[in-house]
């Protein structure tokens, strides 16, 4: 098991360093020039050549990447182009509010997907299945930027309830969080369904249920825990994303999170924010992916003995 | 013509006339099948219509006096009879823009989910049918693609060259890429060892020929059904990245950049941003429904 886990770390390595020459790549190609942009238009041809060299814009591509790469690791990802300050620094100081807001998305997700998918599977064909299939469908056809602002006009603008936009206290993390929710939410409805409508198909519950166990204990006790191991991957999955893929939600509330503050830097063209989000964004992607695989092998013995 | 090459002739007739109604009757089948899914049947009216709007815009609004031009002393209608669905910012027609924002949208989502699917279907066949090194290098990369959620890349990739129609395509197929490799290479690797591929080879059939005739067709269900789900997916992120003013730029209309402009208004103009949601919903959810069908469609054993 510590080998499996030192080997994924150590897979790691080579995926962050691919991800990280694409988008440095990508933001070398950019037009503009840096250092015009950090000391204005207006400013002479000299100084902007001599900043240029300063910052070591001249240099081969290789070099300017092996430096970024060297800075990187040692928690160096740069100065904003705009406001001059570190990269890092404020990277951390607004994940925290990016991490709430995902794990609030995710624990929504569950509340709502895990039950109903168990409700929808044991009444297959029933009213209430149909009923939440449809809006699990809605769920995913949903662009969620789109009910985001939708849940603005309703609950900010004509009710009044909550703010719409900022963060200012609990208050202002439900409408975001519930935006970021759905689409999990409908996606783990309708796996929870599917896996729970294999196993209780399988041989084990027929001889549950014939033996007379209750049939509440057949679906809460017996069927339950296998069908939720494909879910809780899915569920892990989905936790990634939404730290990844949060920037739209994050756009429409002007929450403070590391999204927004990437869409603000790509709208400044400030390169090494835009870099550093980027980078900092796929590795928590890739390491919750990481520990998704771990969770995986400890609620299903079956795999963890696949990884010795 | 001589009698000996007549009847080859007649031979070769028969012999298509027998191989065709089979290689037909598969598809005919699968046909039968989506026919009878109420659902998907739903979403492939739905979808038609959006089709068909897209096809007929010119006819249904013109694009430089309707669309585009601006008409200020009538911004921010509401719903009426003379704007259907209101007007915006700029007093133009929502309904004249949603129907000629189909064009983009459906234009975007199509090609670069062919873009991808010819991309990443090469590289996922390729990978799968050698297997070894060359597999393990092209899935490593695909793995490094994956390792960033794909509306990441694609706004990383817009953001550098620059936000239009070309590269917001291109951004979007690429992000896309690692996703048809994956799908080609696991059906390819189902396919590789069965018999008849075999066969093939021991009838001296070429690499080439193997691949294109006989494994890719075997192939290609997971494809479509991935496709249809793709395009669905293709058309949010256009979408969402022209909501954060990477994707078509105005005054050109697009949903998602319609949204975005709406949302200044959302006090006072709910219709601006409601209406151009809606589309994108309903356009969603008719791929979806298309895509879950297909796939019931085309694999009857998922099926219980």
């Amino acid at each position: 098991m510590h080998r499996f886990i030192v080997k994924r770390l150590l897979l790691l390595i080579p995926v962050l360093l691919g991800v990280s020459l694409l988008v440095f790549a990508i933001m070398s190609f950019t037009p503009g020039d840096p250092a015009q942009l950090i000391l204005g238009e207006n400013a002479p041809p000299e100084a902007v050549a001599e900043l240029r060299e300063e910052m070591g814009l001249n240099d081969p591509f290789v070099l300017r990447y092996a430096r970024f790469v060297g800075n990187a690791v040692m928690g160096d990802l740069g100065q904003s182009y705009t406001s001059g300050r570190d990269v890092f620094d404020e990277i951390f100081s607004r994940f925290p509010n990016t991490l709430i807001l995902a794990a609030l998305g995710v624990i929504i997700a569950v509340l709502i997907g895990i039950p109903v998918g168990i409700i929808s599977a044991t009444r297959q064909y029933s009213m209430i299945d149909s009923g939440s299939m449809i809006f699990a469908l809605l769920g995913v056809s949903m662009p969620n930027f789109w009910l985001g602002l939708m849940m603005i006009l309703l609950f900010s603008v004509n009710l009044g309830w909550v703010p719409s936009g900022g963060y200012s206290d609990w208050s202002s993390l439900i409408m975001p969080a519930i935006t970021l929710g759905t689409g999990s939410a409908a996606i783990i409805t309708r796996m929870t369904r599917s896996s729970m409508l294999e196993v209780i198909r399988q041989d084990y519950i027929r001889t549950a249920r014939a033996k007379g166990v209750a049939e509440n204990v057949v679906i809460n006790q017996h069927a339950l825990k296998n069908a939720l191991i494909p879910v809780i991957t899915v569920i892990g999955l989905q936790f990634g994303y939404l730290l990844g893929g949060a920037v739209l939600t994050e756009t429409v509330f002007s929450w403070p999170g590391v999204g927004r503050m990437m869409v603000d830097a790509i709208r400044q063209k400030d390169a090494p924010t835009v870099l550093g989000t980027v980078v900092f964004l796929a590795t928590t992607f890739s390491l919750v992916n990481l520990l998704v695989d771990l969770l995986y092998g400890f609620v299903d013995p079956r795999i963890k003995s696949q990884y010795a | 013509m001589s009698q000996e090459m007549t009847l080859e002739l007649n031979e070769a007739v028969a012999e298509s006339t027998r191989a065709a109604p089979k290689k037909r009757s598969q598809w005919l089948e699968v046909w039968h099948r989506l026919k009878r899914n109420k659902m998907a049947m739903l979403g492939l009216v739905i979808l038609s219509v959006v089709v068909l709007a897209a096809i007929f815009a010119d006819l249904i609004a013109d694009y430089e006096t309707v669309v585009i031009a601006q008409n200020l002393g009538d911004r921010l209608q509401g719903p009426s009879a003379q704007y259907w669905l209101g007007t915006d910012e700029f007093g133009r027609d929502i309904f004249a823009r949603i129907i000629h924002g189909a064009r983009v949208s459906l234009m975007v989502g199509v090609l670069s989910v062919a873009i991808a699917i010819a991309l990443g279907g090469s590289l996922g066949a390729v990978a799968g049918y050698y297997g070894g090194k060359l597999d393990n290098y092209i899935m490593r990369v695909m793995d490094i693609f994956l390792a960033v959620p794909s509306i990441l890349l694609a706004i990383a990739i817009v953001s550098a060259l620059g936000a239009n129609l070309m590269n917001l395509m291109f951004a979007i197929a690429i992000s896309s890429v690692p996703t048809y490799a994956r799908v080609v290479r696991a059906s390819v690797l189902t396919v590789r060892d069965q018999e008849f591929i075999e066969a093939a080879r021991a009838i001296g059939a070429s690499d080439a020929r193997i691949i294109f005739r006989h494994i890719i067709p075997n192939c290609l269900s997971p494809v479509i059904v991935q496709g249809a789900l793709g395009v669905a997916g293709a058309i949010l992120s256009t979408a969402g990245l022209s909501f954060i003013g990477l994707g078509i730029q105005p005054p050109e209309p697009e949903w998602g950049a319609m949204l975005s402009g709406g949302r200044q208004y959302l006090r006072h103009a709910w219709h601006v941003t409601t209406f151009p949601g809606l589309t994108i919903m309903i356009t969603i959810l008719a791929l979806n429904l298309l895509g879950d069908g297909l796939r019931d469609a085309l694999d009857p054993r998922l099926k219980h």
